[in-house]
């Protein structure tokens, strides 16, 4: 090989190799998100059980209120509230984790130089993880409460998944640049979390929505993660409405067929793909300070 | 050939802006923003003022300046950790950063899976990692630590494990910030013998330092920066000199600045040319005549008799290469004045580098220093290509043993 030709290549690996610490990478978000894991679960003789029990016990304690204290008239109750609740709680613990990504790791960003986005997404990803445990959880709690949801209507856990990733990463990155700057962004999560939790048929059954606001029951799935929320419910909860203990059918889910929910699903897209474009916008701007807000 | 530019940096300036005065939290951004438009006199500090720097492939290159002089923050805009506020900064291929103490190192992680984290961070996939964790432990020392949280390490250990894993990652750009001195001597040895291998393979390093004896051992440019602005950029001793004019270390310790006086004796300066009141020369050829002339003045006020004048031309790390003395008994005259002192040397010995020169009056009677003064402007002597401080001549014979 002739020289100039050789020089020529060093110069096209050297820009290849810069692009390479420039770009989000699968293995790093990995690594990331691992090391998280270890962080949070090292020394604890129970481990990654912990991240099953948080949500488990929330599950028991909101059971035993919303049967015993008040009746929520829902049959099945438990697998309809874990299969919402498992849902939001991974919106809200992913955004939250994001939200504090970029701060917690302020050592790193002030000494190496990598791609800065990969932060929020692991925030996201741990979440996800998290999810991807306790899904088989529910399910199996399910199939022993005698629902069976092989059908059709499982398949629409997919998108529903798929939004939640999307909404949760734009989310998350938004919080996780302004957090750097201004120091409140996290706190100011944690509440709105609390908040938003209740503009989603977790607790209640969502038919109960739909006689308040008759006409104008579109309006409540203006919110994305109420979609979310109501298509992994149709998902594993399946029965829209079940027979209640009075003999009765309640209405329990928002819709028995599968369009409501695509079509909802599509607008939960389109909401959720122009924020992921702001978070990309946001993320950009501020990216560049934050060696120095840190 | 002029050599490929591997950092390009045009007209770089970096402001701060202090903390107080910047609206840290939404609080104060709706408070300031509804009562006032106007944010007040913000603290302003410009670390660097357009600072143009090129490196170019193979060139290994010294940063150094007093405290705050902005050489840490040229480092960081250079890694591209801080956005410069103005101008613009373009590095080729793989940069491995050691700024300051730390290196991005989680405290809870052990320091294998530090290890792995880290070369992630700076590009390398897993499957490289796992080939090369074997010589980075090795090189590294903690080799029975490595399973341990690096929060148990000593910071030297610490900066062990970081310059280890910035060397191997096979990086294109290596950035060090003063982290070699926290390692021990046999440590610092063989981070020295690694950057040399790294100048062998024409990969790019840049340091900031403030061992000058480094800077001209292992440089082939130095670097003065010196409130935010470069200051001198070229020859390393060069630079160093420069260095120590602003640092007032030209002299040594305990002088006053300006000429000296001690005793009752002042050596006012020295000229370096190739005649005697011939004009200044900075460079000269193995060969050519050197002569040096010190202006002294004994002073009326003068307690002890001057004696013998001394002059030393020292090389890197301050190595006496050759010296020269007045003859017994014809120093300085006792009677108060400003004398010149001649030293003619025929021809200069085949040296290569950048020399200082040493000059010292000696008491009269215990022949011990009554004053001295060092003298930074270097003296360049060229010969030959070969590296090495005094160019020998060889013959060399190749034969079929």
């Amino acid at each position: 090989m002739s020289a100039p030709a050789l020089a020529a290549d060093r110069a096209a690996l050297a820009s290849a190799r810069a692009s390479a610490q420039g770009r989000i990478r699968w293995d790093l978000l990995r690594q990331l998100v691992s090391k998280d894991l270890k962080v949070k679960y090292q020394g604890s003789a129970l481990g990654f059980v912990w991240s099953l029990a948080n949500p488990l016990f929330m599950l028991g304690i909101y059971y035993v209120i919303f049967t015993y204290v008040f009746d929520a008239g829902v049959p099945d109750y438990h697998v309809y509230l874990m299969a919402g609740l498992l849902a939001f709680t991974a919106f809200s613990q992913g955004v939250g984790n994001a939200s504090t990504s970029v701060v917690g790791n302020a050592g790193l960003v002030k000494k190496v130089r990598f791609p800065l986005a990969v932060l929020p997404l692991a925030g996201v990803g741990f979440a996800m993880v998290q999810l991807a445990l306790q899904l088989p959880v529910l399910l199996v709690i399910a199939l022993l409460s005698g629902i069976s949801f092989f059908g059709p209507q499982f398949l629409l856990l997919v998108p529903a998944l798929g939004l939640l990733l999307v909404l949760t990463i734009a989310l998350g990155t938004i919080a996780s640049a302004l957090n750097v700057r201004y120091r409140d962004t996290s706190h100011f999560v944690e509440i709105f979390m609390l908040v938003w939790f209740w503009t989603n048929p977790i607790l209640y059954p969502v038919g109960l929505v739909k006689d308040q606001l008759g006409d104008l029951f579109w309006v409540y799935f203006l919110n994305p993660t109420a979609t979310i929320v109501a298509t992994v419910q149709r998902a594993v909860y399946v029965e829209a409405t079940p027979i209640g203990d009075d003999g009765r059918p309640v209405q329990v889910l928002a819709d028995p067929g599968y369009l409501f929910y695509l079509r909802n699903l599509a607008l939960g897209f389109l909401v959720a793909g122009l924020l992921l474009l702001l978070a990309r916008r946001v993320f950009r701007r501020y990216q560049v300070d934050f060696a120095e807000d840190l | 050939m002029s050599r490929r530019a591997v950092i390009e940096a045009r007209g770089v300036s970096k402001r701060f802006v202090s903390h107080s005065s910047r609206a840290t939290q939404l609080k104060e951004r709706f408070v300031k923003g509804l009562t006032t438009r106007d944010r007040g006199p913000s603290e302003e500090f410009w670390a660097l003022r357009d600072v143009d720097v090129v490196v170019g492939e193979g060139e290994t290159v010294g940063l150094i300046g007093p405290n705050g002089a902005g050489k840490s923050t040229l480092l960081k805009v250079l890694a591209g950790i801080l956005r410069p506020t103005s101008g613009e900064v373009e590095v080729q291929g793989r940069i491995a950063s050691l700024l300051e103490l730390g290196a991005g190192f989680n405290g809870e992680l052990t320091g294998r899976e530090n290890v792995y984290l880290n070369a992630a961070l700076l590009g390398l996939p897993r499957r490289e990692v796992d080939g090369l964790l074997e010589s980075i432990v090795d090189f590294s020392e903690q080799a029975p630590r490595i399973d341990d949280p690096v929060k148990h390490y000593s910071s030297g250990e610490y900066v062990k494990l970081a310059f280890s894993i910035a060397v191997h990652v096979d990086p294109d750009v290596l950035l060090v910030d003063e982290v070699l001195a926290v390692g021990d001597e046999a440590f610092a040895r063989k981070c020295l013998a690694k950057i040399e291998q790294f100048q062998q393979d024409g990969r790019t390093i840049l340091f900031v330092t403030h061992s000058l004896d480094l800077v001209t051992q292992l440089c082939t440019r130095g670097v003065v920066v010196d409130h935010g602005r470069v200051q001198y950029d070229g020859d390393p001793a060069f630079a160093v000199g420069t260095l120590r004019k602003i640092l007032g270390t030209d002299r040594p310790v305990g002088e006053p600045s300006g000429p000296a006086e001690k005793g009752g004796v002042v050596v006012h300066a020295a000229h370096v040319s190739a005649s005697a009141g011939g004009p200044a020369r900075g460079r000269f050829a193995a060969g050519e005549p050197f002569h040096l002339r010190v202006e002294c003045e004994v002073l009326p006020s003068r307690e002890v008799y001057p004696g013998e004048v001394g002059a030393v031309v020292m090389g890197a790390g301050d190595i006496p290469v050759w010296s020269m003395r007045t003859s017994k008994g014809h120093g300085l005259p006792a009677e108060p004045g400003r004398y010149l002192v001649d030293f003619a040397v025929d021809a200069v010995p085949p040296l290569n580098g950048a020399f200082v020169v040493g000059v010292q009056v000696d008491h009269a009677e215990t022949g011990l220093p009554l004053t001295a003064r060092r003298f930074d402007d270097a003296v360049w002597v060229e010969t030959g290509d070969l590296p090495g401080l005094l160019a020998v001549p060889a013959t060399t014979t190749v034969t079929r043993a």
